[in-house]
């Protein structure tokens, strides 16, 4: 909540400040920003139909059973993969990465949870293409998910 | 484009909404699930979304091409990457928020390697994002994850603007 009290300061300022040194170029920005905002707002939506949904066939409590301690291996090749199919808000993300800690699971599995989680997207994927088009989406969710392991195992030597 | 096409996009916007009134009509629990983290989701987002794209228009409107290629374009160096990751770090939300960010930058003159680097930072190293993990995980965790994923999505960025050298690597307008 208190990310978005920034964000509505921070824009209804520099909104009025831009209003103050030029009307006609303000009104200019705010409808080309509202046009950008029509523009994504139902690919948006369809992107959290499909979270919600995955996030009921793939509950935090089965996250939990099978990325906690003794995974091992398995353990890390699943948090790659859910992390990187699924897209959890850092809110809920967040809290089932502390009670894995808690409950054993290894940090370079919780690391590679987290980084697929933020880096990769499957879900995105079809909104991802259709910025950047097929190969350079597809080939930069390759790239970020090899990143990700790597990460994952340095972390996981490291701490 | 044909009447069809165009209610497309909707239509699953429109079963969804019919899935979660029938739901509740009906009692059906996993549906009422389905919409609790749907309504989380939703409020997370309409709360920063549609203010990130006033700063975007308005950033749009008030720095011409020339300034901004000047900062991050081809001939940027260092400086370059620098400023697209202190952008990146004073932002929020999750991954695709930083997309329609990505086709400004690139609509403004950003190198090839700057967006991707760009999107690296977004998606590790926003600051929100950085105090919710040091509370969660430990200062530890966060910086030695964040220490390792500096150079990797830097590579990455390298990398990209090796490749797409050459094959008129666009970053579209998103237009519904």
């Amino acid at each position: 909540m208190n990310n978005a009290l920034i964000f509505i300061s921070v824009s209804i300022s520099i909104s009025l400040i831009s209003f103050w040194q030029d009307k006609q170029k303000t009104i200019l920005g705010l409808k080309k920003g509202l046009k950008m905002f029509r523009n994504i707002i139902v690919p948006f939506l369809n992107i959290l139909i499909l979270v919600s949904l995955l996030l009921y066939l793939v509950p935090p409590q089965l996250i939990v059973k099978y990325l906690g301690a003794g995974s091992g291996v398995t353990g890390f090749a699943i948090a790659a993969i859910v992390g990187s199919i699924t897209l959890i808000p850092g809110f809920i993300a967040y809290p089932i990465a502390a009670s894995l800690i808690k409950q054993g699971a290894s940090y370079g599995t919780i690391a590679v949870f987290m980084t697929t989680l933020m880096m990769v997207g499957v879900v995105t994927l079809p909104l991802e293409i259709k910025y950047f088009g097929k190969k350079v989406a597809i080939l930069r969710n390759l790239l970020n998910f090899v990143v990700a392991i790597v990460i994952g195992l340095v972390i996981g030597i490291i701490l | 484009m044909t009447q069809t096409q165009k209610f497309t996009p909707y239509l699953w916007v429109l079963l969804f909404a019919i899935f979660i009134i029938g739901s509740f009509s009906f009692g059906f629990t996993p549906g009422k699930v389905i919409y609790q983290s749907f309504a989380q989701s939703f409020i997370e987002m309409i709360t920063f979304i549609p203010f990130l794209f006033i700063i975007i228009g308005l950033f749009d409107v008030w720095f011409p091409k020339e300034a901004i290629e000047k900062h991050i374009g081809k001939d940027s160096g260092i400086n370059g990457i620098l400023m697209v990751i202190v952008l990146a770090m004073f932002q929020a939300g999750p991954l695709y928020g930083a997309f329609p960010v990505a086709h400004i930058l690139y609509k403004k003159g950003s190198s090839i390697k700057n967006i991707f680097i760009y999107l690296g930072a977004f998606s590790s190293l926003k600051i929100p994002m950085l105090g919710i993990e040091i509370g969660y995980l430990g200062l530890k965790f966060t910086l030695a994850r964040t220490i390792v994923a500096l150079p990797l999505f830097i590579t990455v960025g390298y990398f990209m603007e090796w490749y797409l050298k050459n094959k008129n690597f666009e970053v579209y307008e998103v237009t519904g």
